[in-house]
């Protein structure tokens, strides 16, 4: 069983990295490199600010789009391309399956993080010649971003796990939206009254909640963050991941893959 | 021991955006295959021969019925170890080399890592891709592709293997290529089941053959006792332009060009067709069986049942 | 199919249990983080950055802001807080994202303006929105009187009040009463009578229900101070006559010719204290009184039902 999801694991990771991967990867280093250039021509001030804020929320963004677009073809494209036909009829439980995918998209992510995390200490080297202290605190910014994109891979693929392409992606893009901003969502739910309330209360809780994972520009102006917090978010992206991908196996279990 | 044993599987889709319509796809099916026969699974596009083999490999459940694979219940996973499935019109992981695919489908099957390597190579050289080493699958022509499917199948070197449409695909080499492969099998002792749209194909290869229409099993058997019930047709062409009422009158159906007469008409009848050429004196150029594609024999064995039925009412 | 069962099973007991486990990590975490939202106000607080950054979907934006102005202002106000340092940045950037947004400058006229615990205390950024307000919604006369309302009541500001109203009034379909308040404030006579006025035609004019509740309180607060300064200067009366302080309200009422014992507007008598002051029952039903409270008297923060 481990053996079997480690293969999958490692196959769609290597089918990601070879497919278009790397081409995300370029595109961040021309974007981080030539912005780290010209804020350091431009301003003396703020350029390391601008550095982090730009490259943390493009390692953020980058990795979204890919976690979703990689994401929602992970289960239709073996269906569409019949590939999955010829894994199921192995020895290999449909569970195996998904959460082999997700293993191998969250890897995937990792590595590409990773890559982009150099990146982005290379720039903010580039602009400040030196390390200080306060910059490991990216290293806590970047660990949030790879929760996020925990989540938001068991997402795509519990979409992916009944709906077409093009659809999942709507989903799973509208969710990283509404994830955003579901603080404000439980806002809205607090000013609603009776059913609505408690419908909008329950959304609310069933979203992803993204909005403690953003830490962004508190960082950036070298805000600490609290440990308690980082307990927090690991503990919520792991069974909110969990849940999703619960739900993508209930779902994938029973699905004729017509 | 037989190798396959469909119970009563069938399936009915729900379709439509509220699944409140039904299509059957699968009539409830009753089928066994012996162990160590080729098995031939004939019938038009769209007859359920696809549907059953999703249906046994546990791709699609079924409304209702089972089946029993090896001995086994054919979901269990003890089942999935010892069988190969071919699906039709196979594409692959794009960026793979076909050697690495058959690597990562050999783990799935649990090859032990020693003996892969070995039956990885061994596999590419028996379908035929010994040189494609490094190319990935994207840059595979659909016959090179159907060539890695068949190779996926055996790799793990199944009891039993399904095939979905084997030959398509592929030039006439590469079809004699995959008939020679199925025989090579069956001599290893291996129980082969393959759907297959073409009679032919059939015809040179089965043992026996079922054959399905619109989701309903219609005969099985051994392929000449099946084709035996419903006649076959022959072309016959002969010099001159005359064409004798009596032939006529036999319902054939005929063409005249130049100073050919064609007639086709049925296959039993092509004695006393000879006979009334022999008598009115013309010279016979040749007698053509007339090989349909099973979709036609289909047609046309269905519009006969159909007649013969309109007739008695 | 019974591995497909158990499977199911398996599934579904994951998905419920770590839906429950991630809703409770999630509520515990809210309680660690109060506020954390708003704390990027601290960081991206150039409406303009923001109106850039929300690609054209500021209409949108704007709501999100002004539920944010809301939501801050309400959970500092539950707490009787010292400070409301986010508010009027939170109002400026939801005015820039959409400046027709009128309730977001009510809300800054009626709680920018006034002292903590029960504003910002910032009245100068008050009259800066409501004239960014009226320079993008001239024809409204609503935004002139919220205006004129911050100078009156919080600047005592009675010539810039009166210009506020005059304003407004030339504005077309104003209501009538600006006409009368800017002569009022012309003479700015009869305080009482002038506040009670302004804050009935904010509840009256005004759709937001924290705004009229901001009034009815003030409305509340208004008649005890007017109450309170009645008898208290009854009591003197009744000293300079008899010599001595009233033994009871009864005494007062009595000598008064009053019938019964005066109430306040929750309907508890009016106490007098040995000292012959007078007060009310229960101060903390009356946060903006300034009469009738007892000496040193502190609010204690109390809760809103409706947030």
């Amino acid at each position: 069983m481990k053996g079997r999801i480690a293969y999958i694991a490692s196959n769609t990771f290597r089918e990601a990295v070879r497919d278009r991967v790397l081409y995300n990867l370029i595109a961040f280093a021309l974007l981080l490199s030539g912005a780290a250039i010209l804020v350091g021509q431009i301003s003396i001030e703020i350029e390391k600010l601008v550095v982090i804020n730009l490259g943390l929320t493009a390692v953020s963004l980058f990795g979204v789009v890919i976690a979703i677009f990689i994401g929602i073809g992970l289960v239709s494209k073996e269906i569409e391309k019949r590939t999955l036909y010829t894994v199921l009829s192995r020895p290999v439980r449909r569970w195996e399956f998904i959460v082999g995918k997700f293993f191998g998209l969250a890897g995937t992510l990792v590595v590409n993080t990773f890559f982009m995390a150099v990146g982005v200490f290379g720039a903010l080297f580039y602009v400040s010649h030196k390390f200080v202290r306060a910059d490991a605190l990216i290293l806590v910014a970047l660990y949030f971003i790879i929760l996020e994109f925990l989540i938001i891979c068991s997402l795509s693929l519990l979409f992916s796990s009944f709906s077409s392409p093009l659809l999942s992606a709507v989903f799973a893009f509208s969710l990283f939206v509404i994830g955003s901003f579901a603080e404000d969502l439980r806002n809205f739910a607090g000013m609603a009254h009776g059913i609505s309330r408690w419908l909008a209360t329950g959304a609310a809780y069933l979203v992803p909640n993204f909005s403690a994972f953003n830490v962004i520009s508190s960082i950036a102006h070298e805000q600490p963050v609290a440990s308690q917090l980082v307990v927090q978010n690991t503990l919520y992206a792991l069974f909110y991941a969990t849940m999703a991908l619960s739900g993508a196996v209930l779902i994938f279990e029973r699905r004729d893959l017509k | 021991m037989p190798a396959i044993e469909i119970l009563g599987l069938e399936k009915t889709y729900s379709v439509g955006f509220w699944r409140k319509h039904t299509k059957r796809a699968l009539h409830p099916l009753h089928l066994t295959v012996e162990d160590g026969e080729i098995f031939g699974f004939l019938g038009p596009n769209g007859a359920g021969k696809t549907t059953t083999l999703k249906l046994l490999m546990g791709l699609v459940f079924p409304t209702a019925g089972s089946a029993r694979i090896l001995d086994h219940e054919w979901t269990d996973p003890v089942v999935k170890a010892q069988i190969g499935f071919l699906p039709e019109q196979p594409y692959f992981y794009d960026h793979l080399t076909a050697h690495e695919l058959l690597e990562y489908y050999g783990q799935l099957s649990g090859v032990p890592a020693k003996q892969r390597k070995v039956r990885v190579d061994e596999v590419l050289h028996q379908v035929g891709l010994r040189d494609v080493r490094g190319v990935q699958l994207r840059k595979f022509s659909k016959g090179m592709l159907q060539r890695v499917g068949i190779g996926q199948a055996i790799l793990h070197n199944p009891k039993l293997v399904f095939f979905d449409e084997p030959m398509s695909g592929l030039d006439p080499m590469g079809r004699r290529e995959v008939r020679d492969l199925m025989e090579e099998l069956k001599h290893k002792g291996k129980t082969v089941f393959f759907s297959t749209h073409i009679l032919s194909d059939a015809e040179a290869l089965c043992d026996r053959v079922a054959i399905v229409h619109k989701g309903e099993l219609r005969g099985i058997g051994a392929i000449e006792d099946l084709t035996s019930s419903v006649q076959g047709k022959v072309e016959m062409v002969w010099q001159g332009s005359l064409v004798p009422a009596s032939i006529k009158a036999l319902g054939a159906e005929i063409h005249v060009s130049g100073d050919r007469v064609r007639a086709i008409i049925d296959e039993n009848q092509q004695d006393a067709v000879i006979d009334i050429l022999r008598r009115e004196r013309q010279r016979l150029i040749a007698v053509i069986p007339v090989r349909t594609s099973l979709e036609t024999y289909f047609v046309e064995k269905l519009r006969r049942s159909e007649t013969t039925a309109g007739r008695t009412a | 199919m019974k591995q497909r069962r158990t499977i199911s099973i398996v599934a579904g007991t994951c998905l419920i249990l770590s839906l429950a486990a991630a809703s409770v990590v999630l509520h515990h975490a809210d309680k660690v983080r109060p506020q954390a939202t708003l704390d990027e106000v601290l960081f991206l607080n150039s409406p303009k950055v923001i109106k850039r950054a929300s690609l054209g979907y500021d209409g949108l934006v704007a709501c999100i802001y002004w539920t944010r102005a809301v939501q801050y202002f309400g959970s500092r106000h539950q707490t009787y807080a010292a400070s409301y340092n986010l508010l009027a940045p939170l109002l400026e950037i939801t005015t820039h994202l959409d400046p027709k947004l009128v309730v977001a400058y009510e809300f800054g006229s009626s709680f920018l303006a006034s002292k903590p615990p029960h504003g910002a205390g910032q009245p100068e950024r008050a009259i800066e929105l409501m004239e960014y307000g009226i320079q993008n919604n001239a024809g409204n006369w609503k935004l002139y009187y919220d205006l004129g309302f911050v100078y009156y009541m919080e600047l005592k500001d009675y010539k810039k009040a009166a210009d506020a109203f005059e304003r407004g009034s030339h504005v077309p379909n104003a209501h009538p009463f600006l006409k009368v308040l800017a002569a009022q404030m012309a003479q700015h006579a009869g305080e009482y009578q002038t506040a009670r006025m302004m804050w009935s035609a904010t509840y009256q004019t005004s759709q937001d229900h924290q705004i009229r509740e901001n009034a009815v309180e003030h409305l509340r607060a208004l008649r005890v101070d007017e109450d309170v300064e009645h008898l208290q200067e009854a009591v003197t009366r009744y000293r300079e006559r008899t010599g001595h302080l009233p033994a009871s309200m009864a005494e007062l009422a009595a000598a008064e010719g009053l019938h019964g014992i005066p109430t306040d507007p929750d309907g508890h008598p009016y106490k007098l204290t040995p000292e012959g002051r007078i007060e009310v029952r229960v101060p903390d039903d009356f946060p903006f009184a300034t009469n009738g409270l007892p000496p040193g008297y502190q609010p204690q923060p109390k809760f809103h039902e409706h947030f």
